[in-house]
């Protein structure tokens, strides 16, 4: 430590200021602490922040001179959920005029409680009608039909559903008919 | 003789750690990318999606407020890109420009109006109100960037370029649609809808 001699070396008998030598020491607790505490910050936030990306594949664009394929389904397995204004969600089971037993139109919310155990429950229902045909693969179908008026919160809700439920085979549709529309609009 | 511990045992000598914390932090802080701004910020929906976006090779359209805007990664692309849309358009870049608009974050304006951004300071281009990449049928700019932007990441990284749209939660579907629509009509089936991380128990 720096000392500082004052006096010209006469009176030997003067104190010295000294500095302690306990006072060379710096305690680094606090420090440390510091330091780990922006290390855990700097770690999580770089990996944490990261957006995330849901991979969407859509089908092939029909051309328009082309005449659109009909491909035939099993309207016992697809249900065709509806996407509204202010987060309303009609969904129904088989065709609209003749749906199957209990898959009448009927609202529901978004989340765990609404669509999810509906959708839980119908993939059950379809995978035991299908194994009953003796073609236990042909899961559920899900038809998305985001109106106009639907925001694409709603779209990514729905479609994060679809992953959470694991539903095999799902589309995105956009055409409406009239009924659908006015059942959608109605209420 | 009893044995007696030193007193000093009892602190323990912190400077080594200290050291230690410090070299940690400052390599996280260096590693940790700077955010960089965006030209239009959007609050994105969330999933429950885990796989991260890549981090080359994409072009990233952001939809929010009906306007488009349109990202691209990797200096190189970007330059090619500007170069074959400065073809197309007739638009005279110089060397600069273009090199100030590799280093740009995304733009939101029909490509005549593409030089007085690049001339902005950057913290000018988020207040100047970009009224979004043309994307009518008339004058579908967004079309052609999508467009050169996949031949140009084509010819520098020799890989198919990744789409990935970035969508504001309130936005209504159509806007998203058309978009989709755009990606369509090129052939582009597969891309990724870019969203926030939402809890497990959602």
């Amino acid at each position: 430590m720096a000392e500082l001699n004052t006096g010209d070396g006469g009176g030997g008998k003067e104190k010295k200021i000294r500095s302690k030598k306990q006072n060379s020491k710096v305690d680094l607790t606090a420090m440390v602490d510091l330091a780990f505490l922006l290390i855990t910050f700097f770690m999580l936030t770089t990996t944490l922040s990261k957006p995330k990306a849901m991979e969407l594949g859509l089908p092939d664009k029909e051309k328009p001179n082309e005449k659109p394929a009909d491909i035939k389904v099993d309207e016992n397995r697809t249900m065709t959920i509806m996407l509204g204004d202010n987060n309303k969600l009609i969904r129904y089971v088989g065709l609209l005029a003749t749906p199957v037993v209990g898959g009448a139109p009927k609202q529901f919310t978004y989340g765990k409680e609404g669509i999810r155990k509906e959708l839980i429950s119908r993939k059950v229902s379809v995978l035991a009608y299908s194994t009953a045909k003796g073609k236990p693969k042909n899961g559920m179908i899900v038809i998305i039909k985001p109106s106009k008026k639907s925001n694409y919160r709603n779209l990514i809700d729905i479609l994060d559903e679809m992953g959470i439920v694991e539903v095999p085979t799902y589309a995105i549709v956009n055409e409406f008919s009239p009924e659908e529309t006015k059942l959608l609009e109605g209420k | 003789m009893a044995v007696k511990m030193s007193k000093k045992a009892t602190s323990i000598d912190m400077t080594a750690m200290c050291d230690v914390s410090f070299l940690l932090l400052t390599f996280f802080i260096l590693t940790a990318t700077a955010k960089v701004p965006e030209a239009m910020p959007v609050d994105m929906p969330s999933s429950t999606v885990q796989s991260k976006l890549p981090e080359s090779n994409l072009a990233t359209i952001t939809i929010g407020k009906g306007k488009v805007f349109f990202d691209l990664k990797g200096k190189q692309v970007r330059i090619q890109a500007l170069e074959k849309m400065a073809e197309k358009y007739g638009v005279e870049f110089t060397e600069e420009d273009k090199k100030e608009f590799s280093l740009m974050e995304g733009f939101g304006v029909p490509i005549g109006n593409l030089k007085q951004i690049i001339e902005m300071k950057s913290a000018d281009r988020t207040k100047a109100d970009q009224p979004g990449v043309p994307k009518d049928s008339l004058d579908n700019q967004l079309a052609e960037w999508v467009q050169f932007a996949r031949l140009a990441n084509f010819d520098v990284n020799d890989k198919e370029l990744e789409i990935a749209i970035k969508g504001d939660a309130k936005e209504e579907y159509p806007s998203i649609r058309k978009v989709m629509d755009i990606l369509q009509d090129q052939g582009i089936n597969s891309f990724s809808l870019v969203t926030g991380l939402r809890g497990k128990d959602f």
